[in-house]
C-alpha cells in the first residue's frame, strides 16, 4: 500500500484544507406546505487533516451536514467555508463518497475512477492517477470489470477512488461502509486509514457505527434529532475528542466509557449494549 | 461452437413458417381451390418480380422507398431526439410541450395527408415529411419518458464530480437512456415503413405503395403480392440493421 501518490501527480495533489462551518442551517418545505427544519445553527472547525465522525440518530440531517459541505445542497441560513473560501457548486476542492456506490453501469470501473478527475487533467497524467488509486484500494487486476460484474465492496471502493481521484483537500464520506458486510467494513476502515496516511485530506465521515467512529476519528460529533429538541438547542449535540493515535486498538478499553456515552446519546442504553470487543 | 449451432437453429426455426406458408400457398393454387385472379401462384408473383426487374421499375420502386423511408427516419428522429430530450429533462419545456404533442399525436396520419399536400405539393417533402411526423413520435415519447426516469442518485452523483448541462447529458443521463433510446429508434422506424405506404398509396408516381395502388387498379394481384412481401423483407431488413447496432452500442449494459 506504500503508493508514492505525490510523483505522478504533477504536485497537483491539493494540501488537506481546514472547513468552517458556521450558523449552518437547513429547513425543507413539508408536502403539507409546512416547513421542517433538519439543521439549526450547525457552528464547526475543521482542522486541515483532521477525520472527523458525524453520528446521530436517523433522520438527524447528518447527511444533509454533509451536502452543504460538498455544495450539492445549499444552507438556508449561515456558511460552509473551505480554506477560508466560501463553497461551491462542483468545487473542486471536497469530493464525496456516497452511502452506495453510484457507479456508472456502463463504464469498466477504470472509466469510473477516471470520472472523478479533475476537468482539464492532461491525459496521460489523469491515466497514471487512475492506475495508481485502484492500486491504492486494491482494484489493479479488476481494472477492466464493470460494476455489476464486482461484489459490493469492490464497488465501494472504486467509489473512494473515484472521489480521491479529484485529488481533493476535503474528502466528505456518506456512511460509504453502511451496506458492507461487517468483515469487510472493517477492511474497509483500514483501507480508509491507508489512504488517509498516504495522501493526507480531511476527512469527515457520517456513520451510524459508534465503533467506527471512534476507531477512525479524531473527534465525533454527535448531531441531534431536531424533532425531539427544545428551541434553544442547536444541532450539535456534543463534540468528543477521541484519545489516542490511530491505528487504534478496536478492543482498547479507554474508549468504553466513549462508547457508552455515544451510544447513550444515540438513544441507546449503555447497559443493553455490554462492551464487547467487537 | 454452441454459440454456433445456436444460431443455425434459430435462423432455421424462424424460417419454418414462412417455407410452411409459401408450401400451404403453392399447394392451394395448383390445386385449383382458389383462382389465380384472386390468389395467384408464388412462381406467378415470381416472374411478375423478374418481369419488372428487367423493365427497371422494380429497383426505382425500391430504391425511392428506401430513400423516403431513411430520410424521413433520419429528420423524425433526430428532432424526436431534441425534444424528448428538452421534454425529458426540464420540467417547464414539459408542461408547456407535452400536452400539444399529445394531442398531435392522437391525430391519425392519414389526417394529415391532404394537408401536407396542400402545403408542400406533391412532391418528395410532403412525403418525406409525413414518414418523418410517423417516426417522431416513438422517439420523443420513449427519449423522454427514460431522460425523466433517470436515477437521480446517478444525476447526483454525476453533479458532485463537476458534469453540469451538456456534460451531464452527455456523460450520466443519455447513456443512462440509451436502451430506451434505441428501442424508440426501432419503433421509429416501424412506424416510417409504415407512413411510407400511407405517403405513397395517396399520391405517388414510384414506390412500393404506388406499385400496391397501380396494381390494384389494374388488378394485377401478382403484383400486390410482389409489394407486400418486399415491404415485409425491407422492414425486416432495416429492423435487423437496428438490432445489430442495439447490440453494439448495449453489450456492456
Amino acid at each position: 500500500m506504500n503508493v508514492d501518490l505525490g510523483s505522478t501527480t504533477g504536485g497537483r495533489q491539493q494540501p488537506a484544507l481546514s472547513v468552517a462551518l458556521s450558523g449552518v442551517g437547513r429547513t425543507f418545505p413539508t408536502p403539507g406546505g409546512g416547513t421542517r427544519e433538519v439543521l439549526r445553527e450547525v457552528d464547526l472547525d475543521v482542522r486541515a487533516g483532521e477525520v472527523i465522525a458525524l453520528v446521530g440518530p436517523s433522520g438527524c440531517g447528518k447527511s444533509t451536514l454533509l451536502r452543504q459541505i460538498s455544495a450539492l445542497d445549499a444552507p438556508t441560513t449561515g456558511s460552509v467555508v473551505v480554506d477560508g473560501v466560501p463553497v461551491g457548486p462542483g468545487d473542486l476542492r471536497t469530493a464525496v463518497a456516497f452511502q452506495e456506490p453510484r457507479l456508472l453501469p456502463w463504464r469498466t470501473l477504470t472509466a469510473n475512477v477516471a470520472f472523478g478527475l479533475p476537468r482539464g487533467t492532461p491525459k496521460q497524467l489523469g491515466a497514471a492517477r487512475v492506475a495508481e488509486l485502484l492500486e491504492l484500494v486494491g482494484l489493479a487486476d479488476s481494472a477492466t470489470l464493470r460494476p455489476r460484474q464486482v461484489s459490493g465492496g469492490m464497488a465501494q471502493r472504486t467509489s473512494l477512488a473515484r472521489a480521491l481521484a479529484r485529488a481533493p483537500g476535503v474528502l466528505l464520506l456518506d456512511e460509504p461502509f453502511g451496506a458492507l458486510d461487517a468483515l469487510t467494513r472493517l477492511r474497509m476502515q483500514d483501507l480508509l486509514l491507508n489512504v488517509h496516511a498516504a495522501r493526507p485530506t480531511t476527512v469527515l465521515l457520517v456513520t451510524h457505527d459508534v465503533e467506527e467512529a471512534l476507531y477512525l476519528a479524531d473527534r465525533v460529533v454527535l448531531l441531534r434529532d431536531l424533532r425531539d429538541s427544545t428551541p434553544e438547542d442547536t444541532s450539535i449535540a456534543r463534540i468528543v475528542e477521541v484519545p489516542g493515535d490511530r491505528p487504534r486498538d478496536r478492543a482498547d478499553h479507554e474508549l468504553t466509557e466513549l462508547r457508552a456515552e455515544l451510544l447513550e446519546g444515540l438513544g441507546v442504553a449503555a447497559h443493553h449494549t455490554p462492551a464487547q470487543p467487537a | 461452437m454452441a454459440e454456433r449451432t445456436g444460431t443455425v437453429r434459430r435462423v432455421a426455426l424462424g424460417l419454418l413458417v414462412p417455407v410452411a406458408l409459401l408450401a400451404v400457398w403453392y399447394a392451394v393454387t395448383a390445386s385449383g381451390a382458389v383462382p389465380a385472379y384472386q390468389l395467384p401462384a408464388p412462381d406467378a408473383v415470381w416472374r411478375a418480380a423478374t418481369d419488372l426487374l428487367t423493365r427497371g421499375e422494380l429497383g426505382v420502386h425500391l430504391a425511392i422507398s428506401t430513400q423516403r423511408v431513411l430520410v424521413g427516419f433520419v429528420l423524425g428522429a433526430a428532432v424526436g431526439l431534441a425534444v424528448g430530450a428538452a421534454v425529458g429533462l426540464s420540467r417547464l419545456s414539459e408542461q408547456l410541450l407535452a400536452p400539444t404533442l399529445g394531442a398531435i399525436r392522437a391525430v391519425p396520419s392519414l389526417a394529415w395527408v391532404p394537408l401536407l399536400i396542400l402545403w408542400l405539393k406533391i412532391g418528395e417533402d410532403s412525403k418525406v415529411t409525413l414518414i418523418a411526423i410517423g417516426a417522431f413520435f416513438p422517439v420523443y415519447t420513449t427519449v423522454s419518458a427514460a431522460l425523466r426516469h433517470v436515477d437521480p442518485q446517478l444525476v447526483e452523483a454525476g453533479r458532485a464530480f463537476g458534469r453540469s448541462g451538456v456534460r451531464l447529458l452527455g456523460t450520466v443521463q443519455l447513456p443512462v437512456a440509451l436502451p430506451a433510446v434505441v428501442a424508440g429508434l426501432r419503433l421509429a422506424l416501424a412506424q416510417a415503413w409504415l407512413f411510407l405506404v400511407a405517403a405513397e398509396l395517396i399520391a405517388s408516381s414510384m414506390g412500393l405503395g404506388f406499385l400496391l395502388n397501380d396494381s390494384q387498379q389494374n388488378g394485377r394481384v401478382d403484383r400486390i403480392l410482389l409489394a407486400i412481401v418486399l415491404l415485409a423483407l425491407l422492414g425486416k431488413l432495416t429492423d435487423a440493421l437496428i438490432g445489430l447496432a442495439e447490440r453494439r452500442l448495449l453489450w456492456h449494459y
